[in-house]
């Protein structure tokens, strides 16, 4: 199974199985990393999916949308990594991919 | 032995206080009851994707089956709580079981409010509420040509969206002046009648329903003056009554939703409510309590309640926000704009990107913003502050609202 490894607001690391036909947000949801929120379910429409993705990675994602982009601003915590879960698909190249939730707003 | 935590209702308020009281910490027993016999699931793509049939009912799960009994979250499927003794501390289910509580979070929502016509009971007359009138609406959409919906709120809109890409002749129809007459101004209105207008959809404001007609099924509309709609399947979003009744009659507090304290305590002890059911006071809308049916509403007071069950409380102060999505348009909303007395409009609605922003005494209270996520973000901190801004520059497109403000 291709891994996501996730750190958690508490400083705790897991290593999730990846399902590669749901998005970042849907597998971190799905493997117990409840501090995603993910409210809207994954429609870009809040920004409560917001994740720190470890910068070796960042080359590999799909481009940001002009709304991902705005709603990331929701955010005090945005960093230059910053991406909305929900935005990314869970593809297999991404296998091992390393990623950080971020602060609560 | 009593449930440590008993939540009635398994929708997201009910799933995300069982998932927040783990979450931080409680090593209670907690049970979740549903009324469905469906594994917790989320209920906005029921009148978007859902609907549309682009997503599984499998996707629409809030966590795999897996989860609950990993989170020692017990979930008891299929009991709808008719009574609730609060001395003793006992709910009683339709079918006859009780359930023991130390403490009690009632987060059972609401049932779609019926039409009171003749008719209204033929087959083929829906509601979009759970997940099983979607399913019921779809195993006869496919031999329907012709679709009545009967509300112009925002499940109503959103299904006549959906209906339009299947093709499906849509009739919309709402008894006031305009369509979200309750929940938005004025040019929003305008501007969606007209968007589901350039979409086909044969859209009629003002029109009262007297009957649906039909023999063992649905056929007709009519409506006074005797004007008849044919159709083939009838929607029927006009909102809904909050699940309160056990609650009231056991004495607590309210009315249209059961009233509750900033720590969304009821007036009976060791009784909670949360998400569309609970009455309560808002800073964003001063004045009478109000009941807002949102996933932020049943998140945040998920949480409060989480929190002050494990003694870490904090009295719920989240700001309102909702999503609407329509055709190509992203609606999102940022307050209430329950008492405003003004608005403005930022944008041209002709540019199908554009904002309207309700203002009270001259203060920003609450934002509808269609295609314009930068107006929903930056907006948000001039509701959060009540911000008194000149109208004349809040209606300027070209300048950033948060160059407006500066927070204090």
């Amino acid at each position: 199974m291709p891994t996501i490894n996730v750190t958690k607001r508490d400083g705790s690391t897991h290593v999730l199985d990846g399902q590669d036909d749901l998005s970042l947000m849907q597998n971190l949801r799905d493997g117990g990393i409840d501090e995603i929120l993910a409210l809207c379910g994954g429609c870009a429409s809040c920004a409560t999916c917001h994740v720190y993705v470890d910068e070796t990675w960042l080359g590999q994602l799909p481009s940001m949308s002009a709304d991902e982009d705005d709603l990331l601003d929701c955010s005090g915590a945005r960093q230059a990594n910053s991406r909305l879960s929900c935005q990314i698909p869970f593809t297999p190249e991404l296998a091992g991919i390393a990623i950080t939730v971020a602060p609560e707003d | 032995m009593p449930w440590d935590v008993l939540i009635v209702g398994s929708g997201h308020a009910g799933t995300q206080a069982a998932i927040m009281l783990r979450q931080l910490g409680f090593a209670g027993s907690i049970a979740l009851l549903g009324e469905e016999t469906d594994l917790p699931y989320e209920r906005p793509p029921l009148s978007k994707d859902y609907l549309a049939g682009e997503k599984s009912r499998e996707s629409l799960a809030i966590r795999p089956a897996a989860f609950w009994p990993e989170r020692a979250i017990d979930l008891i499927p299929g009991e709808a709580i008719v009574a609730i003794d609060p001395a003793a501390h006992i709910v009683h289910a339709r079918s006859g079981n009780r359930f023991a509580y130390r403490q009690l979070i009632w987060a059972a929502g609401g049932h779609a409010r019926q039409l009171g016509c003749p008719g209204s009971h033929l087959a083929g007359v829906h509601a979009i509420r759970a997940r099983a009138d979607v399913d019921a609406l779809h195993a006869e959409l496919a031999s329907a040509g012709r679709v009545a919906i009967v509300g112009g709120g925002y499940i109503g809109l959103e299904a006549a969206a959906v209906l339009r890409k299947l093709d499906k002749q849509v009739t919309l129809l709402e008894a006031l002046p305009r369509v979200l007459a309750r929940v938005a101004g004025e040019p929003l209105s305008q501007f969606f009648e007209a968007e589901h207008r350039a979409h086909g959809v044969d859209l009629r404001t003002g029109v009262s329903l007297e009957a649906i007609e039909g023999g063992s099924r649905v056929e007709a509309l009519r409506f006074a003056g005797g004007t008849r709609i044919a159709a083939d399947v009838v929607i029927v979003g006009i909102g809904i009554v909050p699940s309160i009744l056990p609650l009231l009659d056991a004495g607590a507090d309210g009315g249209n939703g059961v009233s509750v304290d900033e720590h969304c305590r009821t007036s009976l002890p060791d009784i909670f409510a949360v998400g569309d059911c609970a009455l309560h006071h808002s800073r964003f809308a001063p004045g009478a309590p109000v009941r807002i049916e949102s996933i932020q509403n049943a998140s945040d007071m998920a949480t409060t309640v989480a929190r002050s069950i494990v003694g870490d409380p904090a009295p719920y102060s989240a700001t309102p926000w909702f999503w609407s999505n329509q055709y190509d348009l992203k609606l999102q909303t940022v307050g209430l704009s329950t008492g405003y007395d003004s608005t403005v409009l930022r944008g041209d609605p002709d540019t199908r990107s554009f904002s309207l922003i309700y203002l009270s005494a001259g203060a920003v209270i609450a934002l509808d913003c269609v295609n314009r996520v930068k107006d929903y973000v930056q907006g948000r901190t001039l509701v959060e502050a009540r911000a008194t801004i000149d109208p004349m520059l809040l209606a300027d497109p070209e300048i950033p609202l948060k160059s407006l403000f500066q927070r204090a």
